[in-house]
């Protein structure tokens, strides 16, 4: 008996036992996955919570003549399970264009997203990785920088007089148009 | 006994198929790279399971858990090295076995499936190290996995999503280190493992590719070739080790991989570069200006890899395999061009070398706090830098008072300043030879002074000019001991074991300063005075004085009225509370210390 290998069984019967067994094992086995699915697509539900204006300084810390100067971007900011109360969450530098008007950039170079760097001497932003030039208002410098535009403004506002509001908010890289990173 | 177990498992049966697999032409040192990879591989698993021990993976325990690993466990920095160095070793032996396998002929037919496993593995161990890069989440790590998710962001359509899937959400953050993590020590091994499986079931199944000519008889795997890849492993095994101890042999006594500051989002790091194996990439970007970027990040690098999946089939045509080696050599040798041009940069550039300085003094400092009597808290490590006078006060004080401070001359990061200095010189403020200076005829109007400010020919200017400067012996003696009252006053902590040896001379300057020369005329000093000119020397240089000073200069018991161009940093509301406190501790030298390098 032990050497003799079962044979297939006849064909109608063997494609329902086949379908069965299919199924079976699919009902066994798909829901551990589908479970895990979940909580491996949950970051897409997760929208960014930036672009809400934000306390950054006040117009007195801002010198008068027009020299950008980077500022930590404070709030609370809620990371997964946990909530902090007033912690750097990113930087900006700001400039006065006039006596009462700032404006702002996200430090991030809009290439690959390194912190960029004001150099005074040149009077340039120069990002540290794969050096991208931009004058002092931004806009590119030279065309063989990689950066496929400026940095990135943002809304700034100043209330009460003197408080400096900044309308922090994180772009895509890599794209010549702005959009704001989802 | 052993026959008991074969009959039962079929043991001997698998042991003499793995050992005595027919080698021809016999063993040589040119098969050995395939097992020396095996073997590295088995270092990582080992070594990154006794990781994962000690490891835990979230913003506020990924750099703190690493750094218990590299500087409080037993041989941590050992187990931490080997892994580090054992990952870029992997990638060496990779790329030498592929070159082999291509120049030997090995990938052609019927070994395509094979070759395209060892691209997928070679794919895959990439994968491991840009993983494996972020998980102490230091500033090095941080700023260049930062760079190379924004680059994931830019495929089409689906790019952003992407890095939202990698990233855990939309910022940074403890679901990052949990991915990452679940990639590096989850997914990707177990899918090496997988392929590494099929590698070696489909090597044994097609043999080896001998290279003609034959020197010698066909022989065994074991023992000859055995020893062969076990001499190769071991000789493996002494340069990452080799490596781990370089820090030592060349003096800088660091042992291991580095680990360093904790990622900070708010601070820039201008040294950010990926592992220099990835180097050639990170230099390859800077060709593409614009929206090509994509080319260069994406588009061009899937294409080589799809070009070597192809070898096999181009290299069944007459020059096929002249062209797969033109290209490999091509390849390796823009390679190698990139990697070159990416350092020479690197080392002629200013800003960077001064951004790993900089990053190198964060990670000691970080290094001598957490292992200070705080330890790190619960917030992480990032709040002892956050916290810190030395760390902090620098930056502050190159932001906020160096357009007309200097300190020692510089900005307080140490940079030279354009512009002339336009009020005094605070390294050593309030200390007993900085008011020595002060009070000297020759240096009050300098600009380390009141040089450039309206104090200049003031009232102080004045009395240092006219009465110090004709004073007699005793009288010089006496404002000796005043400056050394006065200093008093600030509780230096360069100064204290001065200041409590000789309290006699700080009682008699006390004495001085009131009644002998002068000072009590304009200025108060424990005592109250409605018609004191001068600040309030009660205290004066002590932390509450200079946080008052900082924070409105205009005080009524400071200059008041008199103030000449500094701001009300608190008041107007550049500096808070916590900045104030921080320039504060700094000027005053008050910063944690270790005890030994005090007596050093």
């Amino acid at each position: 008996m032990e050497n003799e290998t079962p044979q297939p069984p006849e064909t109608r019967r063997g494609f329902l036992t086949s379908f069965l067994a299919g199924i079976t094992a699919l009902l066994a086995g798909i829901i551990p996955p589908l479970a895990g699915l979940g909580v491996l697509l949950d970051p897409l539900r997760r929208k960014s919570t930036l672009g809400k204006a934000i306390r950054v300084t006040t117009l007195a810390a801002l010198p008068s003549d027009g020299v950008p100067r980077k500022f930590s971007v404070m709030t609370d900011r809620s990371d997964a399970w946990n909530q902090f109360r007033n912690v750097p969450i990113g930087a900006v530098y700001l400039r006065r264009t006039d006596e009462a008007t700032v404006e702002a950039f996200n430090v991030a170079c809009p290439h690959a997203g390194c912190f960029v760097d004001y150099r005074n001497e040149e009077k340039k932003y120069l990002c540290p990785c794969h050096n991208s030039r931009f004058n002092i208002d931004g806009s590119v410098q030279d065309p063989k920088s990689p950066s496929p535009r400026g940095l990135d403004s943002l809304v700034v506002e100043v209330r009460n007089g003197d408080e400096v509001w900044v309308q922090y908010q994180k772009f895509q890289a890599g794209h010549a148009e702005k959009h704001p990173a989802i | 006994m052993i026959n008991w177990l074969d009959n039962r498992t079929g043991f001997k049966q698998i042991l003499s198929d793995a050992l005595f697999e027919s080698i021809p032409g016999g063993a040589r040192w040119r098969y050995v790279w395939g097992s020396t990879l095996t073997f590295t591989f088995f270092v990582q698993m080992v070594t990154g399971i006794m990781l994962w021990m000690a490891y835990s993976p979230s913003a506020q325990t990924a750099w703190e858990s690493v750094f218990y690993i590299q500087h409080e466990m037993a041989f941590g920095w050992l187990l931490r090295g080997v892994h580090h160095y054992t990952a870029q070793a992997m990638n060496i032996l990779l790329v030498l076995h592929l070159l082999q396998v291509i120049i030997d002929g090995a990938y052609k037919a019927p070994r395509e499936i094979n070759f395209w496993f060892g691209i997928g593995l070679l794919n895959l161990v990439l994968a491991l190290s840009l993983t494996g890069y972020l998980l102490p989440w230091d500033q090095k790590g941080y700023w260049a996995t930062k760079v190379t998710t924004s680059i994931m962001a830019i495929t089409p359509v689906i790019g952003p999503s992407l890095e939202k899937l990698v990233v855990g959400g939309a910022e940074y953050g403890h679901h990052t280190l949990t991915r990452f993590f679940a990639f590096h020590a989850g997914l990707l091994p177990a899918a090496v493992v997988a392929l590494i499986a099929g590698h070696i079931y489909l090597f044994r199944r097609h043999g080896i590719t001998p290279k003609k000519p034959l020197q010698r008889p066909d022989a065994m795997f074991w023992p000859d070739q055995v020893l062969k890849d076990a001499v190769a492993c071991l000789a493996v095994f002494a340069v990452v080790l080799l490596f781990v101890v370089k820090g030592q042999i060349l003096g800088d006594g660091h042992l291991g991989a580095s680990l360093g500051a904790p990622a900070e989002p708010s601070e820039p790091y201008a040294a950010a570069r990926p592992e220099w194996y990835f180097l050639f990439l990170f230099q390859f970007l800077k060709y593409f200006p614009g929206e090509n970027e994509i080319y260069g990040a994406l588009v061009i690098p899937s294409a080589v890899i799809g070009l070597i999946c192809l070898m096999p089939f181009i290299g069944r045509w007459r020059i096929g395999h002249a062209f797969n080696l033109l290209v490999m050599f091509g390849l390796l040798g823009g390679i190698a061009f990139l990697t070159f041009m990416a350092i020479a940069e690197d080392r002629s550039k200013q800003e960077y070398l001064q951004a790993v300085v900089a990053a190198d003094q964060a990670a000691e400092r970080v290094r001598v706090l957490a292992q200070g009597p705080t330890g790190i808290p619960v917030t992480g490590a990032v709040t002892l830098l956050r916290n810190d006078p030395l760390t902090q006060g620098p930056k502050l004080f190159a932001a906020h008072c160096a357009s007309c401070h200097r300190y020692d001359g510089h900005d307080g990061l140490g940079n030279t300043v354009e512009d002339e200095p336009s009020a005094a010189d605070l390294k050593g403020f309030a200390s007993r030879e900085w008011l020595s200076q002060l009070l000297d005829p020759a240096l009050i109007a300098t600009d380390k002074f009141f040089g450039k400010t309206k104090f200049a020919d003031g009232k102080m200017a004045k009395f240092v000019n006219r009465k110090v400067a004709n004073f007699d012996d005793d009288e010089m003696e006496q404002l000796r001991k005043a400056i050394i009252a006065l200093s008093a006053e600030a509780g230096l902590p360069s100064q204290s074991e001065q200041d409590s040896a000789e309290s006699e001379i700080i009682q008699a300057g006390t004495d001085h300063l009131l009644d002998d020369i002068g000072c009590a005329d304009c200025h108060e000093f424990h005592f109250e005075d409605e018609d004191a000119t001068a600040p309030d020397l009660t205290g004066y240089g002590s932390r509450e004085w200079l946080i008052s000073m900082i924070a409105d200069p205009t005080h009524e018991a400071l200059y008041g009225e008199s103030n000449d161009r500094m701001p009300s940093f608190s008041p107007d509301g550049i500096l808070s509370r916590k900045e104030i406190e921080l320039l504060a501790d700094w000027l005053r030298g008050d910063w944690y210390t270790p005890a030994t390098a005090t007596a050093e």
